[in-house]
């Protein structure tokens, strides 16, 4: 951040120094075509010191005769522009300041819509955000068909919106409907679906080996055809617009009403708040900025568009999911090094929806992958698994038959240990159940060769506990996957003191290889995010006892920010697992995790009521319906455990924090405790594990944002009733006493 | 013989060298040819049974939808296998195995080997298979052939190929033929009527066979295409090489050069002798045409592209012994030949890039001991840039593990009597056209070794050298 603050001020003072050498942007001039490259030393973004030397190289190719026509185009193999320069809005202190990089991102645009001269934008890998946005102020676009092609507007996922003409350009270009999903889910488009969007003009293929290597020869190609398309444009020989098909023209015609526009942006915010509760901001801004664009003119687009952007750069949701963003970033990488050996042979044990959902994640990587289980049947329901997870993908054409074919022969489904001489990795997800744990890991070690590492799969069971009768525990490692393992982007790595640099560095690298955001933590009981999400858990179980009903429990929690609501947790979990988890950990902890009666638990799992996997649990699920109905039976079980609630303490709002502050403190605990090694791991392992409010950006940064002292008083009110439940902890107290003290600088 | 040589004075003056060493070399006095010298006298080992070309005929290659159209591929097959034995006067009952090829096939006749075997006269005792590898179908047949004789177990084999594109097996969709197969089995009538009643318009769309790879999806066209780009093959290239393969055809076909071509009665129809596709363009006709495959800026188009063809050939191969001891007078040795195989994706392509060294090494010989090239030509594009990979030391030490290039072909020993471009190509027949015409170009244009490679789908490849037969 400091860096971008001292090119502020450089690109300030040097603003009239045009002999400065230019790093970021060259060109070179093809007969009539000039041929803008950008090729920022670390990845093109929209920096001051790219839009600064862009400026000059425009001036230059508008000012020169000699050039009929523009083609602009990235040097890196992987991105066109990545998108602005992050760094550019956290170092601004105010709205305004925000508001004026956005206005002079808008600036540039409009004289390259402007300009007399054709210009090409020619795409290869990532266009996203102002990249995107610059590209659509293109006269024309081309892109390739590689893979790393994608273009998009992720500014909203960012807690911003596309600030340089972005939400007034694309509803022109796609109608509102097509924009509308763009701007606002911030997806990320491949080349055919642009080209069939029209976001794109053309397509260019990918090329093999030729005389020079696939990345270079295709850059090469697209320019050649960007330099052929620029001439055309230029000589008029390929039109700027395309005749509209009749769909676009009934289409267009039905748009130019303004009740049906009125209409549309009545659903687009229902949908939006629906889905967001009305916790992200960024939403909200985008559907006003275009209403602005298209209602009001150009001009009051753009004003609101800026203005909206300044706004939303100073909210707290958009700093988090910024955290987040970066946190991400971090938890992508392997910060124990790089193994010894590379796990090239792995096996799974136990063929159930973990080991199954870790095989697939692991053959479609290039992992040869033994799945074993120890019935039949059990392993065909696994195999099963991973071919429909493989072939969906065909189905969503992310991956073609022959490539599914391909990955699945990594696959090999057995029911002994033949083979596992040759594991570099064995990972272990059979019954959470310590003296099973304890049965496989003998059998294994007796077959595996001494450098293969044994992880074990499990969400509440001590590490030390299952490698107690391991003969080699450098090498015995805790590798905890959450459910589904192929949709859910965390993985918990836990290690004893007795595992190994190397033995960690390992299976950090076979989960990033696996696409895992990943946190490393220390050994304890339930780790860290079993360990956060009991508490709540025990305190939502109160709750119901207290006479709330499911659906009110799950509209308290997703209206905090949850994605799925305390009760359909729950449900997901499995009642089993939780009365199991809250049992174990109640014993390691004591009163401190109390609060709901694990005999109600108990009493559902005796009554067949597990959840989601037994068809009953809080809610009754039956398969194709998604309505879901509140199990009445289950309500009649509550009734033997009533509580009489305080309503000193009962309001929504408080209900709200006694089921986040007992996460929070518990998390706060850990980084205390040192099960946690810092608060970025623990934001990343809240949100991408547990469904932490991501508008809050995880507990930490809530504690940061909220407000320690805050959060202190209300655990104190709560404390008062339920005692050590609610207690803070030390370091959650450290923070409260001194308000400088920031998890997060 | 003396026009010919005269043609080919005109055509390139090399050739006339050659034809000159040719003459020198069967006088015996190769004294002053030191310098050309080959690597290997002969590539005859000892240990190994010789096996011999006797003879390669095809029928005219025309292109599909045209006189053939109404035939099916064994009718095509019958005239190629009875072509040969009017060629060269075979006894029937001589021949002790026959291996044909072909890629599309035909339902009716899926071992169209044995069905045109039986059609064509030959005797029932005579067993027949069928083989198919994509474009190389009639190169694996005869290396089976080869194959069978070096092994001991036969001494007179007959290989070739066909294909038939007037007709290709149009299917049901799936749902229907699942609809269609279980009919079969409803027993009630009630049972029937409901299977009737499942079935919706959209069942009905027939699935049609596309020339494009099972594994990527990619047509062969599309392929090519980024080849060529990939090799950086200019437009102008690709319609110069096509321009010259029509050229060259043409001459060839105009001065008898295509002996191998035998004349066929169509039933219904008059008697066919000429391959008719040869149609030598000017450049600026075809610069007009539209790219084919990737539009707007692909380079592939009709005119520089294999066209879809109807045709079949056929060989006779032999131990040296047997067709002596028959008194024939062989027009080759088959010597050492390879297949080879690779990204069927970005080098789909490439075969003869990759076949052409690995044969040579295997033979003994550098490219300068060959002194007739026959490549399968399936798109300008395509050979242009075989011909740049294989004179790029980059591309050899990238992605073929090798030192260094194989060096490219010289032009003039190159497919000079025509290619796949012109002739045409029925996938599964081309290859007995090359080694024939290998055979017969060694004859006339003088010459020791030839040699034979081609690309086909799957990514695989092929390449095998031929000797003339002393004359």
């Amino acid at each position: 951040v400091k860096l971008f603050h001292v090119f502020i001020v450089f690109s300030f003072s040097c603003l009239l120094d045009v002999s400065s050498a230019r790093t970021h942007v060259n060109y070179e001039i093809k007969g009539d075509v000039a041929v803008i490259r950008m090729n920022d030393p670390s990845v093109n973004t929209l920096s001051v010191q790219m839009q600064r030397e862009m400026t000059e190289v425009m001036d230059e190719v508008w000012g020169n005769s000699a050039v009929q026509s523009v083609v602009l185009i990235s040097s890196k193999p992987g991105s066109f522009i990545a998108g602005a320069d992050l760094n550019m809005i956290q170092a601004c202190t105010t709205a305004e300041e925000v508001t004026l990089l956005s206005q002079e991102g808008q600036k540039m645009f409009e004289k390259i819509e402007k300009s007399p001269k054709p210009i090409v934008a020619a795409i290869n890998g990532s266009c996203l955000g102002g990249g995107l946005e610059f590209a659509i102020a293109c006269q024309y676009r081309i892109a390739t068909k590689s893979k790393k092609t994608v273009l998009g507007c992720p500014e909203v996922m960012l807690g911003l919106l596309p600030g340089a003409g972005g939400t007034q350009r694309l509803p022109k270009m796609l109608g509102l409907p097509s924009a509308f999903d763009m701007v606002l889910t911030g997806r990320s488009i491949r080349p055919d679906k642009a080209k069939k969007m029209g976001l794109v003009h053309q397509l260019v293929d990918t090329l093999g080996p030729g005389l020079k290597s696939p990345e270079e020869r295709t850059i090469e190609y697209l320019e050649e055809v960007a330099v052929e398309a620029a001439r055309g444009l230029a000589k008029k020989q390929i039109p700027l617009t395309k005749e509209k098909g009749l769909m676009q023209k009934i289409q267009d015609h039905v748009m130019s009403y303004p009740f049906v526009r009125q209409q549309i942006y009545n659903t687009v915010q229902k949908k939006v708040m629906k889905q967001t509760k009305g916790l992200y901001p960024a939403p909200l801004k985008i559907i006003e900025c275009v209403k602005a664009g298209l209602e009001q003119g150009p001009t009051a687009g753009y004003l609101a568009e800026s203005q909206n952007f300044g706004k939303l750069a100073m909210t707290p949701e958009s700093k988090a999911l910024i955290g987040l963003y970066h946190g991400q970033v971090t938890c992508k990488k392997n910060r124990f090094g790089t193994p010894e050996k590379e796990v090239k042979a792995l096996a799974v044990l136990g063929a159930g929806l973990m080991g199954a959902g870790i095989a697939q994640v692991s053959v479609d990587k290039g992992i040869h992958t033994i799945l074993k289980d120890t019935t039949l049947e059990g392993l065909s329901r696994g195999e099963q698994q991973v071919y429909k997870g493989l072939n969906d993908k065909t189905k969503k054409k992310s991956i073609t038959t022959f490539e599914r074919d391909s990955f699945l022969s990594n696959l090999t489904g057995q029911l002994d240990y033949n083979g596992f001489n040759k594991a570099d990795m064995v990972i272990e997800a059979v019954f959470e159940d310590l003296s099973i744990k304890h049965k496989v890991l003998k059998e294994v070690e007796a077959v595996i060769p001494p450098h293969c590492i044994f992880a074990t799969n499990t969400s509440a069971l001590p590490i030390k506990d299952i490698a107690a009768v391991s003969k080699r525990p450098e090498k015995v490692i805790g590798m905890h996957y959450f459910s589904p393992v192929d949709k859910m982007q965390l993985l918990e790595i836990i290690t004893t003191d007795k595992t190994s640099k190397d033995t960690t560095a390992s299976a950090v690298a076979v989960g990033l290889k696996q696409g895992k955001v990943i946190i490393v933590v220390g050994d304890g009981p339930g780790f860290y995010t079993t360990r956060c999400l009991a508490p709540m858990l025990a305190e939502a179980v109160r709750v119901l006892q207290e006479g709330v009903d499911p659906k009110k429990l799950d509209s308290l929690t997703t209206g905090f920010g949850f994605p799925v609501g305390a009760a359909t947790l729950a449900d997901e979990v499995g009642i089993d697992v939780a009365a199991h988890v809250a049992e174990d950990l109640g014993k390691a902890f004591g009163s401190r995790f109390g609060g709901g009666n694990i005999e109600f638990l108990k009493s559902m799992v005796d009554k067949g009521f597990k959840g989601r996997k037994s068809g009953k649990g809080c809610y009754i699920y039956q398969p194709g319906l998604k309505r879901r109905d509140v199990n009445t039976e289950a309500l009649e079980i509550l009734e033997s455990y009533k509580l009489t609630p305080n309503a000193a303490i009962s309001s929504d709002s408080d209900i709200q924090y006694r089921l986040v502050s007992r996460f929070v403190n518990e998390a706060v605990l850990c980084l205390q405790e040192g099960i946690l090694a810092n608060p970025v791991e623990g934001d990343i392992g809240a949100v991408f594990g547990l469904g932490f409010p991501p508008c809050l950006g995880g507990p930490f940064r809530f504690v940061d944002s909220f407000g320690a002292d805050k959060l202190v008083e209300k655990m104190r009110k709560f404390e008062e009733v339920f005692g050590n439940q609610f207690t803070p902890c030390q370091l959650l107290l450290d923070h409260a006493k001194d308000p400088s003290k920031k998890f997060h600088k | 013989m003396a026009s010919m040589l005269l043609t080919s004075l005109r055509s390139s003056p090399l050739t006339s060298v050659q034809a000159a060493q040719f003459a020198a070399r069967s006088l015996g006095t190769s004294v002053h040819l030191q310098a050309q010298a080959k690597s290997k006298k002969t590539l005859a080992k000892p240990g190994v049974k010789n096996i011999v070309l006797v003879d390669g005929v095809r029928t005219p290659f025309l292109q599909s939808g045209t006189i053939y159209a109404d035939l099916m591929p064994h009718d095509l097959a019958r005239a190629a296998l009875q072509g040969l034995l009017n060629r060269t006067g075979l006894p029937k009952d001589a021949v002790d195995y026959i291996v044909y090829g072909t890629v599309i096939q035909e339902v009716k006749t899926s071992n169209v080997a044995r069905e045109a075997a039986l059609g064509a006269g030959f005797s029932d005792k005579t067993p027949a298979h069928t083989v198919t590898m994509a474009c190389i179908s009639s190169n694996q047949a005869m290396t089976t052939a080869v194959g069978l004789i070096a092994a001991g177990q036969c001494d007179a084999v007959v290989a070739g190929g066909v294909e038939f594109m007037s007709d290709v097996p149009i299917r049901h969709s799936r749902r229907m033929r699942k609809t269609m197969l279980s009919l079969n089995k409803a027993k009630t009538l009630g049972a029937r009527l409901s299977l009737l009643g499942s079935i919706r318009l959209a069942h009905l769309a027939p699935e049609l066979p596309a020339v494009a790879e099972f594994s990527t999806a990619e047509t062969m066209g599309h392929s090519a295409d980024r080849l060529a780009a990939a090799f950086g093959v200019s437009r102008l290239e690709q319609d110069e090489f096509a321009l010259r393969s029509h050229t060259l055809a043409k001459k060839a076909q105009d001065s008898g050069l295509l002996s191998d071509v035998i004349s066929f009665k169509v039933p219904g129809k008059d008697i066919v002798s000429k391959d008719n596709g040869i149609r030598p363009s000017t450049m600026e006709q075809m610069a007009k045409l539209k790219p084919a495959f990737i539009k707007p800026h692909g380079t592939v188009t009709a005119a520089n592209s294999s066209f879809l063809t109807d045709g079949a050939s056929a060989v006779l191969i032999m131990s040296e012994e047997k067709a002596l001891a028959m008194g024939y007078k062989p027009k080759a040795y088959l010597r050492d030949f390879v297949y080879v195989s690779q990204d069927p994706k970005d080098q789909l392509l490439l075969g003869p890039t990759y076949a052409t060294p690995k044969v040579l090494e295997k033979s003994g010989l550098t490219l300068n001991d060959i002194d007739v090239f026959e490549f399968h030509e399936a798109f300008a594009g395509q050979i242009m840039a075989n011909l740049k990979a294989m004179e790029s030391d980059w591309f050899a030490q990238t992605y073929m593990g090798r030192k260094t290039k194989v060096g490219a072909p010289p032009m003039e020993k190159f497919n000079s009597w025509g290619g796949s471009l012109s002739l045409g190509h029925p996938f599964a027949a081309t290859g007995c056209r090359l080694v024939t015409t290998v055979a017969h170009r060694l004859q006339k244009e003088g010459g020791q070794y030839g040699l034979v490679a081609a690309c086909a789908a799957g990514g695989q490849g092929h390449a095998m050298v031929i000797e003339a037969y002393p004359q």
